[in-house]
């Protein structure tokens, strides 16, 4: 056999994205694979970037709240809470009960809404089709009601800097209370349904397994931490908002892999319902839905940096500001960017399909790694 | 048609032997057309949607739209692509597919080829399918396609061993390969053979899942891994792929009943006034639907954990069952 017949291997550079199914948007990533197992993978990420944060610079506060609506879009409550929260914390404005409670109730609406697309699509990644279409019909209900509220589906733009901007409409808040068991039952339904399937277990068990020194030194947040055992969950540890009037568990898992992910975002969601119910029991039947706030909003000299818990994470909002009613700096820190930073790591050694469910499992919107 | 197979060929048994095919065709492709209107509206109904319903009567000219669409379609040959074997590896896709049919009973009179290694010459014929689909995914010059036509050729050749391995059971009882005694051995036994052959039949209808590339196994086209399998065809190239899979769910669903479901015998002698075709049918649609099914509900297998299933878990099950029907035939 001459030499230049002899046969050879050679490593394959994949590119998986920009425009790929399982990316969840325009996420690229560069793998080098030998045979199927990855030996080194690259992500690419800015084909979704707007520069936010800089446009916010020529905005006064109330005109950035649509423009976070846009970096999350899965959970846009949360973002717009992040915004408002910030410049409340620095103005020190007092919140009126009603729109706290309201802002409570779609902020935990929205982490279902969040969870149910994200477990929707999980399956569809690894293969199951019918999730989806299950899980959309729930989806769509929290959906209707945020329509209700505010007029819109996915970018709502709801709230204020000093409450909310929309009542509750007559009769929306005892839709919300029959909606609570309803989806209690539903995720129950998703356990037998889908949870207890072997192939599904297999596909999951041991795959992407984040160590608990790995998740503080890359700055893991949200479920990605709460995997590995560390038990910190903003809404308990550093109470924001009304948080503090309610009962509920954080749920934690040990394993750190995508099932233990898989499993800690079904019981969030089941948790958020308990809020929920809570929040409506104790919701103030008058009120005012907006506090005495000056025509002009201006933040006083200075900087603040206040953080909630989104349902990708810790998302934080920092605000440097020189007395104007514009931000001098406006900083976003973006849990989806953050976890996602995780993955190389994870991705080495396993093979494509796994890549798949790991990226799966940080669960990562494009609109708010991009900012 | 047992009649004309023993005449010497003359001009009107050829000219039925070519009209009799060209029915066949006809029906397979009928089959195909609806089979995927019916996979549509069960994956519709078992997803809460509605399915297609727009296209004529209740959607039913659907899938006769989609072809029409894709024969429209202009005819793209990647600049790269190994132009030959580009095109002809849809046909070698879907030449076999079409050509184990001629051994297939539907009933004791409607058959082709009354071949005496029936049964081989379905496995031998089937086996060359895979040659199409290695050829399709490394003639489109696509690292994505490569992939997946690497994977599907490791997989068609792993499941066919068991496959093949756990019908031996059912050919040790019957002590023929011809499918047409296959299917009187059960008669006469007065019991379908999915009974006697219990872990032969479970093996065979994981292998043959594995061989259709349907879910759970559908590691060739997995959609969000590989973008699906032959994405540089497009057209009635991609049509012909398409074609191919329906074609074999008809031929191993038909083979199923033949050798698990007891063909065209009825359930029960009393039931016996019902012409075998339809029973015939029902078993074949019985196994369609369970194909669908399946498609609504499982996730995709990884494909190591697929190998790992085919080699060290099926393969020594069918040796098993072997060897129990051997004793067990040796000793009764």
């Amino acid at each position: 056999m001459s030499s230049s017949t002899e046969l050879r291997t050679e490593e394959m550079l994949l590119n998986v994205g920009p425009q790929h199914p399982s990316t969840h948007g325009v996420f690229r990533l560069i793998v080098k694979i030998d045979g199927e197992t990855i030996t080194e993978a690259i992500p690419v990420i800015g084909y979704l970037h707007r520069g936010t944060e800089k446009l916010a610079e020529n905005l006064n506060y109330t005109q950035i709240i649509p423009y976070t609506d846009r970096m999350d879009y899965i959970s846009a409550m949360s973002n717009n809470y992040m915004m408002v929260h910030t410049v409340e914390t620095m103005m020190g404005l007092e919140i009126p009960e009603r729109a706290e409670y309201l802002r409570v109730i779609v902020l935990e609406l929205q982490r279902v809404a969040s969870h149910l697309l994200w477990f929707g699509t999980y399956l569809l990644d690894l293969g199951a089709l019918s999730p989806l279409l299950y899980a959309f019909v729930d989806r769509e209900k929290i959906l209707a009601f945020f329509n209700e509220l505010s007029g819109a589906r996915l970018t709502y733009n709801y709230m204020r800097v000093g409450g909310v901007k929309w009542d509750a409409p007559e009769g929306w808040i005892e839709k919300v209370k029959e909606f609570v068991p309803y989806m209690r039952k539903q995720i129950q339904d998703y356990h037998t349904l889908v949870t207890g399937n072997e192939v599904l277990i297999n596909r999951l068990k041991g795959i992407g397994v984040i160590t608990q020194e790995d998740a503080i030194n890359y700055s893991l947040s949200g479920v990605l931490l709460r995997s590995t055992g560390i038990k910190w969950d903003l809404r308990k540890d550093e109470p924001y908002s009304i948080y503090d009037r309610f009962q509920f568990e954080v749920p934690t898992e040990t394993a750190g892999d995508c099932f233990a992910r898989y499993k800690i975002r079904l019981r969030e969601m089941e948790e958020s319902l308990n809020i929920v119910e809570q929040a409506i029991e104790q919701f103030p039947k008058e009120g005012e839905i907006m506090a005495k706030v000056p025509r002009v909003l201006r933040t006083p000299q200075g900087e603040a940096f206040t953080r909630i818990e989104a349902p990708r994470g810790e998302i934080g909002c920092y605000i440097s500001s020189n007395g104007k009613d514009k931000p001098y700096r406006i900083k976003f820190r973006r849990p989806s960017f953050a976890n996602l930073q995780v993955l190389p790591k994870l991705v080495k050694g396993q093979n494509v399909a796994d890549m798949v469910a790991i990226l799966g499992s940080i669960d990562i919107v494009l609109g708010e790694v991009d900012g | 048609m047992g009649a004309y197979i023993e005449q010497s060929l003359g001009l009107t048994n050829s000219l039925v032997f070519i009209l009799s095919a060209a029915a066949l065709l006809g029906i397979v492709l009928g089959f195909v057309t609806y089979s995927i209107y019916f996979q549509r509206k069960i994956l519709g109904w078992m997803q809460l949607r509605i399915g297609p319903n727009r296209v004529g009567p209740l959607g039913l000219l659907q899938t006769v739209a989609d072809v029409l669409k894709l024969l429209l379609k202009e005819d793209i040959i990647p600049k790269a692509a190994d132009k030959p074997l580009f095109i002809i590896a849809p046909i070698i896709a879907f030449m076999p597919a079409f050509g184990v049919l001629a051994v297939m009973p539907f009933t004791e009179s409607i058959h082709f080829a009354d071949v005496g290694v029936g049964l081989l010459y379905y496995i031998a014929l089937s086996g060359i399918t895979v040659l199409g689909v290695v050829t399709g995914g490394w003639a489109s010059n696509n690292k994505w396609a490569l992939i997946g036509a690497m994977r599907s050729a490791a997989q068609m050749i792993s499941y066919e061993i068991p496959l093949v391995m756990s019908v031996v059971g059912v050919i040790l009882m019957t002590g023929s390969l011809n499918l047409i005694d296959i299917v009187e051995k059960q008669k006469e036994m007065g019991m379908w053979f999915f009974i006697p052959q219990f872990l032969g039949f479970i093996i065979f209808i994981i292998a043959q899942l594995a061989e259709l590339s349907r879910t759970p196994f559908d590691l060739t086209e997995a959609e969000s891994e590989l973008i699906s399998g032959y994405l540089e065809y497009s057209g009635f190239r991609w049509a012909f792929f398409m074609l191919t899979e329906y074609v074999y769910i008809f031929a191993m669903a038909s083979l199923t009943t033949v050798l698990f479901l007891g063909g065209w015998l009825p359930p029960f002698e009393f039931l016996g006034f019902i012409p075998g075709i339809i029973w015939f049918g029902l078993k074949f649609l019985a196994i369609v639907f369970f194909i669908f099914w399946l498609q609504a509900t499982f996730p995709r297998m990884r494909v190591d954990q697929l190998m790992q299933m085919g080699w060290k878990v099926l393969l020594p099950l069918a040796l098993l069952n072997i060897l129990i029907t051997a004793v067990l035939k040796t000793v009764l």
